[in-house]
């Protein structure tokens, strides 16, 4: 779609009623915003559509006209989905800047040629003739007063960390939380929420799996009955849905610009952010001018860890369980060269024994292993052991049915690629790492994969064994990382002593 | 030579070995992981249709047709009008993945993995002709999947077609899709006569689009209507 720019005012193509220059929104040197008529009724579902988004023409289910006399009113904003510099192209959504994500066709909207952005279209294509919808005011629609509707108590550790929380909501500052795993580190995040509403603000939880906002969303709407969260992720229906409270996917941030007050930004670990540009400019894009940013993780980058010992980052730490047990310490075991082992269709003698005693006690165990190819060398080895034996990795279409047999103990022993490394839990079990010395097996993948031991207040014991062929930095970084925070933990008198 | 996979984004490694020096002249467009899923249609066809002989069970095979095929051209209403149609590759989840971000999502470079082999397939004399979206989707999608088609392989698409209203296909029985009243109408002031035509298409699911088409184009004079379709 091109725009005639007409009495100081853009005028899109099909709404011209006599014959006028048109350009495409990207070739404007820049785009007038009409003054806001203060009197004008404009449309209140519009408003909660467009409040902090930026959005395309074909996400907003109205006329063309009456967007036209929402802008025509001061209302809607356009900005440039594409602009240049320099010829170089950037996606102003997604940041893209990397010009093998960028093509051009021609385009029957502006009958031009078109540049778009490849990086992003899954969520709808933004090219050169592509203008970004959103709202004048900045200021957010006001909500009832949600009081937290929460029994549960904090412990000192805890309670610690939510008073950290609240103050950097309280100033727009950025923190990080480092909690272990088993902490319980959403309780920290509720009396923060609780204060951020109070006090009229668009609170954001951002976290990069679908499974984790289809976790949390009840959870929040329990304690928050009075206001409506929306949940947000791919072919979720709260899309146009206006709410205090937003827990979104980090995919779907890319909807959002100047939109939250705070965000709470989980799982940083989960994608090596440092690297990631795309979510950090989303992130950016998405939270206002003043506000809070809140990190939280179980195992900081090495980056991240630095600037902390440093000083250079605001971060508090979690390092105790919620059931005051330590952690589970890994254990390092040599099994030699298992890759020949297997070929010969055996598994080394130590991690044999490690299996058989689990099934002759009936403890369940996870074995991570590096690589799915290793499935079909393993398994039938296993299966030979006992017949409860399972195998699952990400493309498993069965996945959720083993974590649930898992979860009842129909299987015994589960054995498992890295994506069973976080989210999950299951009380009473081992873990064994086989190959822990692969490059997949990174220090914080490590932690994680530890973490999955002795989350249960019931049995806050069990064995985390890393079975190697040869001993690798990331292995030893985990594991003093995992005595670091025990230490932590006793120091500050949040870890009982047996 | 791109250096990222279309697809999948993954850095295209160019290896050196003998079968790669005698063809990288051509463009690549997919890494080899992607390309090794693109299945092409071989072996024993309908010999209308193109549909994979092999996979039929006996009783839907008639002389090297396929049954769907047998009834059309028993139909008085329908026999006679599309020679043939020819299609590329197998219309399995990865072809259905592709088609659906070049289609609906608009991603038009796609078109680029499709266009030498399309290039391939063109017989010399004909008319290359897209089959038309109606306005609203053209604006939507900002262009006309099975033109662009044409266009990457460097020839010019012939605008004979209009739609003379949209449908929504998928959502109606194999009998509406039939006798629905005509979807095309040709373009004015057009000439077709003998001319042999090719229509092109990215999907030939029930072959009614086409025939329809052919229908149409063969009434106003065409000599011969086939079609290329990218997947069956
Ligand atoms: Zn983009
Ligand atoms: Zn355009
Ligand atoms: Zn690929
Ligand atoms: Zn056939």
């Amino acid at each position: 779609m091109k725009f005639a720019v007409l009495h100081e005012k853009l005028v899109p193509e099909p709404l011209l009623t006599t014959p006028s220059a048109t350009q495409t929104i990207t070739s404007l040197a820049e785009i007038p915003q009409p003054p806001t008529i203060p009197n004008f009724s404009f449309n209140p579902e519009l408003q909660k559509l467009l409040l902090g988004k930026q959005l395309l023409l074909d996400e907003i289910p109205l006329s063309l006209e009456e967007i036209q006399s929402h802008y025509e009113n001061g209302y809607i904003t356009l900005r440039k989905g594409i602009t240049f510099n320099k010829n170089i192209p950037k996606c102003e959504r997604c940041g893209n800047q990397d010009q093998s994500w960028f093509a051009s066709f021609p385009c029957s909207r502006c009958g031009e040629t078109c540049t778009y952005c490849r990086k992003c279209i899954m969520m709808g294509r933004v090219s050169t003739c592509t203008p970004l919808y959103g709202w004048i005011d900045v200021s957010d629609i006001s909500h009832v007063h949600a009081t937290l509707d929460w029994k549960g108590t904090l412990s000192p550790g805890q309670q610690h960390v939510s008073n950290k929380v609240m103050e950097s909501i309280n100033v727009n500052k950025e923190l990080l939380v480092w909690a272990v795993c088993g902490a319980g580190k959403t309780e920290v995040l509720f009396e923060g929420i609780n204060r951020a509403l109070a006090m009229q603000k668009r609170v954001c939880i951002a976290t990069p799996r679908t499974d984790v906002v289809l976790e949390l969303s009840p959870r929040l709407q329990a304690i928050f009955p009075i206001i409506e969260v929306a949940s947000l992720y791919g072919g979720s229906e709260d899309r146009q849905k206006y709410s205090p409270l937003t827990i979104t996917t980090t995919h779907q941030l890319l909807r959002f610009y100047k939109a939250f007050d705070t965000i709470i930004l989980d799982e940083v670990d989960a994608f090596p952010y440092s690297v990631d540009k795309a979510l950090q400019y989303a992130v950016n894009q998405a939270r206002k001018d003043m506000s809070s940013l809140i990190y939280l993780t179980a195992t900081p980058n090495e980056q991240w860890q630095k600037e902390c010992r440093q000083g250079k980052r605001d971060f508090v730490t979690i390092p105790a369980r919620y059931h005051r047990h330590p952690l589970p310490v890994p254990e390092f075991v040599w099994c030699g060269n298992w890759n020949k082992a297997l070929t010969k269709g055996t598994l080394p003698a130590n991690v044999m024994k490690w299996l058989k005693h689990r099934i002759e006690t009936g403890k369940q165990a996870l074995i991570f292993i590096p690589k799915i190819e290793l499935i079909p060398k393993i398994l039938p080895l296993l299966q030979k052991l006992h017949p409860a034996i399972e195998a699952v990795h990400a493309e498993d279409p069965n996945r959720k049915e083993k974590v649930k047999a898992m979860r009842s103990k129909e299987i015994s022993l589960l054995i498992t690629t890295t994506i069973l490394e976080r989210g999950v839990t299951f009380p009473n079990l081992d873990v064994a790492v086989f190959g822990a010395e692969d490059r997949i097996f990174t220090e914080s993948a490590l932690v994680q994969i530890s973490g999955r031991v002795g989350r249960s207040a019931q049995y806050p014991g069990g064995w985390i064994t890393f079975f190697h062929y040869g001993l690798t930095e990331s292995m030893l970084k985990a594991r003093k990382q995992i005595q670091g925070m025990n230490k932590e933990g006793l120091k500050k008198g949040w870890i009982d002593v047996e | 030579m791109s250096e990222y996979c279309l697809f999948c984004h993954e850095q295209i490694t160019s290896n050196t070995n003998w079968s790669s020096f005698f063809t990288s002249h051509k463009e690549t467009y997919l890494c080899q992981v992607c390309e090794s899923q693109l299945i092409k249609i071989e072996g024993e066809t309908c010999d209308i249709c193109s549909r994979p002989l092999e996979k039929l069970e006996k009783q839907y095979v008639i002389n090297n047709r396929c049954l769907d095929c047998v009834r059309w051209e028993e139909d008085d209403e329908w026999k006679g009008y599309l020679l043939k149609n020819e299609s590329l590759y197998e219309y399995n989840d990865f072809l259905k993945g592709i088609i659906s971000q070049y289609k609906f999502r608009g991603d038009y470079i796609l078109a680029k993995i499709f266009s030498l082999r399309i290039q391939q397939k063109l017989p010399p004399n004909v008319l290359l002709v897209p089959i038309p979206l109606s306005t609203e989707r053209q604006f939507e999608r900002g262009f006309n999947q099975t033109e662009a088609l044409i266009n990457e392989t460097g020839q010019s698409p012939i605008h004979l077609l209009e739609r003379t209203h949209s449908e929504k296909q998928s959502k109606k029985s194999r009998h509406d899709r039939i006798h629905i009243p005509q979807v095309f109408q040709i373009e004015e002031g057009r000439g077709v006569a003998d001319k042999d035509i090719l229509l092109i298409d990215d999907i030939y699911t029930t072959g009614s689009t086409l025939r329809h088409a052919a229908k149409i184009l063969i009434h106003a004079g065409a000599k011969s209507v086939s079609s290329l379709t990218l997947a069956r």
